[in-house]
């Protein structure tokens, strides 16, 4: 019989949730989110967007699949968003010890252990989940039987933008019509399905005066944190928007573009991250299931004349994206690159492409 | 975009339930007759199935009892001229009734429109050519097959298709010359080879071992598209997903798998145009992200219902408000009120499927699973690990299994074989295999099952063992306990794991239990909600698991609720009839102001819907769980009367832990089911009943039979293969059965009864009030005794019983409810022979004909039974309601041209897969109605008549006079035409495959389509395999010519439609019939 470390998840309000240790074996401390897609943790874990967070999911059974190997394909990584996990713990109902897929190299665990990042199993993660849904998002930490304790550590307080942004600029695939995209914690699917598009991307780090380099469009792309922390993305925003060109934004891309227009963001109590999320195109008909992982988000009636919202959530009415009444400057606060999550949005990219004078 | 011209709509029902296409099509025309009631509109339904929900008092406007065929349907639309039609909500039989009305331009003519996905769209699916031309217009791969007629080409065509591929000789039949290749080389031999005797060859890729995967797709008129659920087989292609193991969600796509899946799911129903819901199902490589369509359906489905009941996500009701025009977006979640209905559900538990077979009823069936489906019902287990999902649902088919393991020995000798060529056993040879110490790699390489599923079942078999190592429960770790709780094992497993040979079933059950409370191991109860727990909902959909650690609802523990057990997974003798009994009592508990509480694990019911009561347990309905329940919700009462057997067998160990069953007392039920009190107190009453002995040994046995004589009903209490009870008519066959079948012996008793002849069968269904019959209806068998009573055509009100035997009747059962002082509803079986009546047997609970005699008299039986059980008054009904002019006729649906190879005879087995109830204003009208209802046609031209003894055969010379004066050409075996000669009917003589030299003979005749109906009257009740009548029943069976075994019956049939030609009969609904 296996024996699994007993681990424990301590909340800041007190409340533990006892577990098994699976992964590394050692403490962790975060910002405790839940998410309730029942795949993608690898896509999930290597998001940006986690950084600092502790990620539970509410998916009970976890690590089925394995995980797939590690590696790039035109300088981004082939099955990640991001070349290691941002997440800074992983915590579940039930975890699979033994996996199977045909992409698989290696267990999850195998991953965590690698990465050194701890996981926990056999936490009632329904039940911590509903805690979060009423307490709100709170800060956690993960301590292994018979080893040391920590503090807790509040991500939020850092400007995990710039902690998570590429240091120094990068171009990614070829084509006649450059996109810069500021990178503010980018999840490699944006830069696959931008020049999957034929196009050149010039990948630049959060606070990089893009504006000095030629382009035919920019892409603001997500981000885990406060958008309140990246003032200096938002003013480079503002200087390129007198420019006229084409501006598109993902997640805190959206959150950022809403700022430099003059509106304002709020946290949600728990945030939005699933893959099942209604949004509606304002004034029309048409719906979309998007995937999602946000703690912030727009307030919708703080943005100016000029602007209006262009998706809404079904679920909670909340901003989904915003556009320019007259201008080529629109976002969203979804994820259309998915990955993990439905691909039914990805025609933003296209509608974003062919706004490229 | 919503109609507002649609203010009357007709559904089409799915008629019977058969193998295929069963209960869930109750449950999705219940769900969208309530769509359209919310609408204001009125609702016309079709459909014959008197048992289920949908045809009852406030689902339908109007019901019509009729087939649900092109003809009758006209004659429906033509009397109530409805201005939409749903042809989704009832099966392939809807489906293609509605295709068929809309070919023949009756839909046009009435100005219908049809609701939801357009006709032409359907016809799209249906159709193997087109749905492959349409879906390569978008680039989508389905199965094709290349037809070639020369090894270069079939070279060529097997590059083009990638290898492996499959070979099929055209025009050969029974897979002559078919086979799998993996290389050049053995195509070229395996060709050849076919081509030498056919000139055609099939090449087709070979999708062995593939997974299979299938999505439910949501999609309104204004283009926006959801997929609500997947689900992934646990046996690889090439076992029908009817027969398969599923899971939802998947387990082992990854995230691109999954969403590279769904996306395609959503194209293809764009691009097909369905308005509404379908299910596109796949094949999917295991090796890359290779993939195929099998198949669209473009219509609800079994698979649908299941995702209903696996997410909470009301496809039905929801597609039915689609086809009304109305957006995703206008809907609401029904689960969460607050949000929307466009969404897709995320789940935050597992839940696995497993389909119930009821081979053992047949003669001569095959056990292989295969392409095509042979499981009668299915059962859904919810859990939070796949372990803990499955064992449960292994309990949950009820077929004495206790789990993946912990269950009795399984004889079986070649394991390999049976892991390759699988069986409806196939999850316990894989038990077996693993405890033998195969690994998950031997394991997959016979079965191509996904490791994944097979490392759990491992787990499974690691902590048996690990629990193996102890001899005393109380010496168990807790860890360990609470492991064994977490993957499943109930606390019988772990008590037998624990004791061995040593186990005692109830005292060392009992002792985990207590021991396991000791340790505070106890399960919690969480809430289906389908957003998992991201939004509060107010859900009363529920579950037990042991994983985790806090409960989801609060108790009151005010005493307020009463809890009914529902009747578990349908199979052969109990199904829809049982759902509608639970729903009913469901309705009456909450109308009288009491909360309602189900526990019930089939997802084909709408007991099972959770707006039918205020709280639904999706649990088993173990001993051990009911318990776990019932400790929780601490109830002021519970029903177990009206969930057929399963509630029914819990009553002496429910009563025992102190339960307050509601009605009858768990003792009376005791006194009514053990044969021995029953008939003690028989004799005491002065009640006669047919002879018998439980007896231990062959000599005493033939002594017994001495003193009745020959035939006898044959009982034993172990069978070892083939049917549970047999008739024997003399020496020989006794031995057989005896010999081959079972085991006689002082542990092992044989229940011998005297077989009474040409008798009558009588039913009695009836509620009493503390031994005082309240309300009750007599009804008669239209076969005499022998064919058994789920099989019987049956008649209410009896038109051929005497006065005296009705009045005796009831004296009987009057004398017998004070007796076992019944409080609640039951059911009397009698022989009647000369106005002698015996009793065959007593159930003191709601029998399979509570529906039909309710609907047909117009009086709830169910309601009045209830409000007996919750102590309430109620009066009885005046004595002229039972005077009226109509007659109701159940007729049976057999499902035999599924079970390949079964021999289609009626015995003292039930073998029936479903029913109908037909209301007529004669007789005839009413057998007419039904028989074509579950299938029968009326006979063109010809006949074919063997018609066994010679008592039999004197019973069908009138229907034979009738035939021959109405102008239909008899065809006649031997024996048959020898004595229709002697009465001057002239008939044609036919031989028997046994002579086949001689012509015409009766296999070429059905062959070649010439005659239109069989009446094959074997001559013992004995099956004789492979003889002359097995072959002819079975090529009628599987030539699809209607087919009649008892000539009582044969003579009802017969005597009809010769009287009363089928455009006679009245067009009339239920409320018409006063």
């Amino acid at each position: 019989m296996r024996q699994p470390k007993l681990a424990t998840l301590v909340l800041e309000d007190g409340t533990t949730f006892e577990g098994k240790s699976f992964g590394y074996e050692a403490p962790a401390a975060g910002e405790v989110v839940f998410n309730t897609a029942m795949t993608g943790y690898p896509e999930s874990l290597t998001d940006p967007s986690y950084e600092g967070q502790i990620l539970v999911t509410t998916y009970p059974i976890l690590g089925n699949y394995g995980v797939p190997p590690c590696g790039t394909k035109d300088k981004v990584s082939e099955y990640y968003e991001s070349d290691h996990i941002h997440a800074k713990a992983i915590v579940a109902q039930d975890y699979s010890w033994e996996h199977s897929h045909w992409q698989a190299d290696r267990s999850l665990s195998e991953w965590l252990i690698q990465e050194k990042i701890p996981g926990i199993y056999d936490v009632d993660t329904r039940a911590l989940t509903k805690h979060l849904r009423e307490k709100g998002s709170m800060l956690g930490k993960i301590v292994i039987e018979g080893g040391e304790d920590i503090d807790f550590y509040d991500p939020n307080l850092e400007n995990l933008v710039a902690k998570t942004s590429c240091k120094e600029p990068e171009v990614h695939g070829e084509g006649e019509k450059t996109v810069v995209l500021v990178d503010c914690g980018t999840k490699h699917n944006i830069i696959r399905c931008l020049t999957k598009r034929g196009v050149k991307v010039i990948r630049v780090p959060w606070n990089y005066d893009f504006t000095q380099i030629p382009y035919d469009g920019l892409f603001i792309s997500n981000g885990p944190g406060n958008p309140d922390l990246a003032e200096e993305t938002v003013q480079l925003i503002r200087k390129a928007m007198k420019t006229g060109k084409p501006i598109c934004g993902i997640c805190m891309g959206n959150q950022l573009l809403a700022k430099a227009a003059g509106a304002k963001t709020f946290k949600l109590k728990y945030g939005h991250r699933s893959h099942n999320q209604p949004v509606r195109l304002v004034g029309t008909e048409t719906c979309f299931v998007t995937s999602q992982n946000h703690g912030f988000a727009v307030d919708s009636d703080t943005l100016p004349e000029d602007w209006e919202p262009m998706f809404i959530n079904m679920n909670d009415g909340t901003n989904e994206g915003i556009r320019h009444k007259t201008l080529p400057f629109f976002s969203a606060q979804f994820h259309p690159e998915a990955s993990s999550g439905p691909k039914d949005t990805e025609f933003i990219f296209d509608k974003f492409i062919s706004m490229l004078k | 975009m919503i109609d507002k011209n649609i203010k009357k709509v007709l559904l089409l029902g799915s008629g019977a339930l058969k193998i295929g296409e069963a209960g869930e099509f109750d449950y999705s025309g219940s769900q969208a007759l309530k769509a359209m009631k919310e609408e204001g509109i009125t609702t016309v339904l079709i459909n014959p199935n008197i048992a289920t929900v949908q045809t009852s008092d406030g689902f339908a406007d109007k019901i019509y009892f009729l087939p649900v065929t092109p003809y009758f349907v006209e004659k429906v639309i033509e009397k109530e001229r409805p201005d939409g039609i749903l042809l989704a909500f009832g099966g392939q039989t809807a489906l293609n009734c509605g295709v068929a009305l809309y070919e023949s331009g009756v839909l046009e003519k009435y100005n219908l429109k049809v609701l939801g996905t357009p006709v032409r769209a359907i016809m799209d699916t249906e159709d193997r050519e087109l749905f492959v031309k349409k879906l390569d217009e978008i680039d989508v791969k389905t199965i094709k097959s290349e037809a070639v007629s020369t090894v270069e080409d079939a070279l060529k065509a097997a590059e083009k298709l990638g290898y492996p591929v499959i070979v099929r000789a055209a025009y050969a039949l029974g897979g002559l010359g078919s086979g799998f290749c993996d290389t050049p080389e053995e195509l070229v031999a395996l060709t050849e080879k076919a081509l030498s005797f056919s000139p055609q060859v099939l090449v087709e890729k070979s999708l062995k071992g593939w997974k299979e995967v299938e999505y439910e797709v949501v999609r309104d008129c204004y283009d926006n598209c959801i997929t609500v659920c997947n689900m992934e087989n646990f046996d690889p292609l090439g076992i029908h997903t009817g027969e398969s193991i599923v899971v939802a969600p998947s387990q082992t796509l990854t995230n691109e798998d999954y969403h590279y899946l769904r996306s395609l799911a959503i194209k293809i129903i764009r691009h097909i145009g369905i308005v509404g819901e379908c299910n596109v199902q796949y094949a999917f490589d295991p090796k890359s992200m290779d993939y195929r369509v099998i198949e669209v359906n473009a219509r609800l489905s079994r698979s649908s219902a299941l995702a209903s009941k696996a997410t909470g996500y009301p496809l039905a009701f929801v597609a039915a408000k689609l086809g009304l025009g109305y957006g995703l977006f206008d809907l609401s979640n029904s689960v969460t009120k607050s949000t929307s209905a466009f969404f897709e559900p995320a789940l935050d538990y597992i839940v696995v499927k497993i389909p119930r077979w009821d081979l053992g009823k047949f003669h001569g069936v095959r056990r292989e699973i295969g392409s095509s489906m042979k499981s009668v019902g299915e059962v859904m287990a919810i859990g939070r690990t796949f372990e803990e999902a499955i064992q449960k649902g292994l309990r949950m088919i009820g077929q004495g299994m206790h789990g993946f393991v912990g269950n009795h020995e399984l004889k079986i000798n070649d394991v390999d074989h049976d892991l390759a060529e699988p069986t409806d056993n196939r999850i316990f040879v894989i038990a077996k295999a693993m405890s033998q110490g195969y690994t998950v790699e031997q394991i997959h390489a016979l079965t191509k099952i996904d490791r994944w599923f097979l490392y759990k079942l491992k787990n499974i078999i690691d902590t048996a063992d690990a629990l193996r190592q102890y001899t005393d429960i109380r010496s168990l770790t807790p860890e360990l306990l609470r492991l064994a709780k977490q993957q499943g094992f109930s606390d019988f497993q772990i008590a037998r794991e624990v004791k061995k040979e040593k186990f005692h079933s109830y005292t060392d059950s009992a002792a985990v239990r207590s021991f396991r409370l000791d340790m505070g191991i106890r399960p919690v109860v969480k809430q289906i909600d389908t957003l998992a727990a991201e939004y509060p909902a107010m859900t009363n959909y529920l579950y037990l698991t042991y994983n985790g650690t806090q409960n989801d609802v609060e108790y009151l523990h005010d005493h307020r609720s009463i809890v009914v057990l529902g009747s578990g997974a349908y199979r052969i003798g109990s199904s829809v009839e049982f759902d509608w009994c639970s729903v009913n009592a469901l309705l009456t508990v909450k109308q009288q102001g009491w909360r309602s509480v189900m526990i019930n694990y089939n997802p084909e019911t709408v007991s099972t819907d959770y707006d039918m009561c205020d709280r639904l347990y999706f649990d088993e309905l173990t001993y051990e769980r009911v318990m776990d329940i019932l400790e929780l919700e601490q109830p002021h009462g519970t029903i177990l009367s009206v969930g057929g057997q399963i509630p029914n067998n819990l009553a002496t160990r429910l009563d025992e832990a102190g339960v307050n069953i509601l009605g009858t007392t768990a003792q009376s039920i005791d006194n009514a089911e053990d044969r021995h009190k029953f008939s003690a107190m028989l004799d005491r009453l002065g009640i006669d009943q047919p002879r018998w002995r439980e007896l231990t040994d062959m000599k005493d046995i033939h002594k017994f039979i001495e003193e009745v004589g020959f035939p006898v009903l044959v009982r034993p209490s172990y069978v070892l293969s083939g049917a549970a009870m047999n008739v024997c008519s003399n020496d020989e066959e006794l031995e057989r059965f005896l010999k081959l079948a079972a085991n006689v012996s002082k542990e092992h008793p044989v229940v011998v009864t005297e077989f009474i002849r040409h008798s009558k069968e009588v039913e009695m269904d009836a509620v009493a009030k503390n031994g005082e019959i309240i309300v009750y209806a007599i009804s008669e068998h239209i076969e005499f005794a022998g064919v058994h009573s789920g099989d019987a055509t049956i008649c209410f009100p009896p038109q051929k019983l005497y006065v005296e035997t009705v009045r005796r009747i009831k004296k009987i059962s009057s004398q017998i409810a004070k007796a076992l002082n019944i409080t609640g509803p039951f059911n009397i079986q009698f022989l009647a022979k000369n106005n002698e009546i015996k009793v065959i047997e007593c159930n003191l609970r709601a029998s399979r004909s509570f529906p039909f005699v309710s609907k047909v008299l117009k009086i709830n039986f169910i309601d009045i039974a209830t409000k007996v059980m919750l102590g309430l008054d109620v009066e009885k009904p005046a004595k002229n309601v039972f005077d009226f002019d109509y007659v109701g006729i159940k007729a049976s649906q057999f499902s035999f041209s599924r079970l390949q190879g079964a021999d289609p005879v009626l015995g003292v087995d039930m073998s029936s897969t479903g029913e109908v109830g037909c209301i007529g204003n004669d007789t005839n009208e009413a057998i007419l109605k039904s028989m074509l209802s579950v299938g029968h046609r009326i006979p063109k031209r010809s006949v074919l008549l063997s018609t066994g003894s010679a008592k039999q055969k004197t019973e069908m010379l009138d229907a034979a006079h009738r035939l021959h004066e109405k102008g239909f050409l008899i065809y006649a075996t031997g024996g048959t035409h020898r004595f229709l000669a002697e009465n001057n009917i002239p008939s044609i003589e036919v031989y028997w495959p046994s002579d086949p030299d001689r012509h015409p003979q009766a296999l070429e005749m059905l062959h070649n389509k010439e005659i239109d109906m069989v009446v094959n009257i074997p001559k013992n009740l004995t099956s004789t395999e492979l003889s002359n009548g097995y072959r002819i029943r079975r090529a009628a069976i599987d030539l699809n010519v209607p087919l009649i075994t008892n000539a009582r019956l044969a003579s009802a049939f017969i005597g009809a439609f010769t009287s009363l030609p089928v455009e006679e009969i009245e067009i009339k609904a239920w409320d018409e019939y006063q």
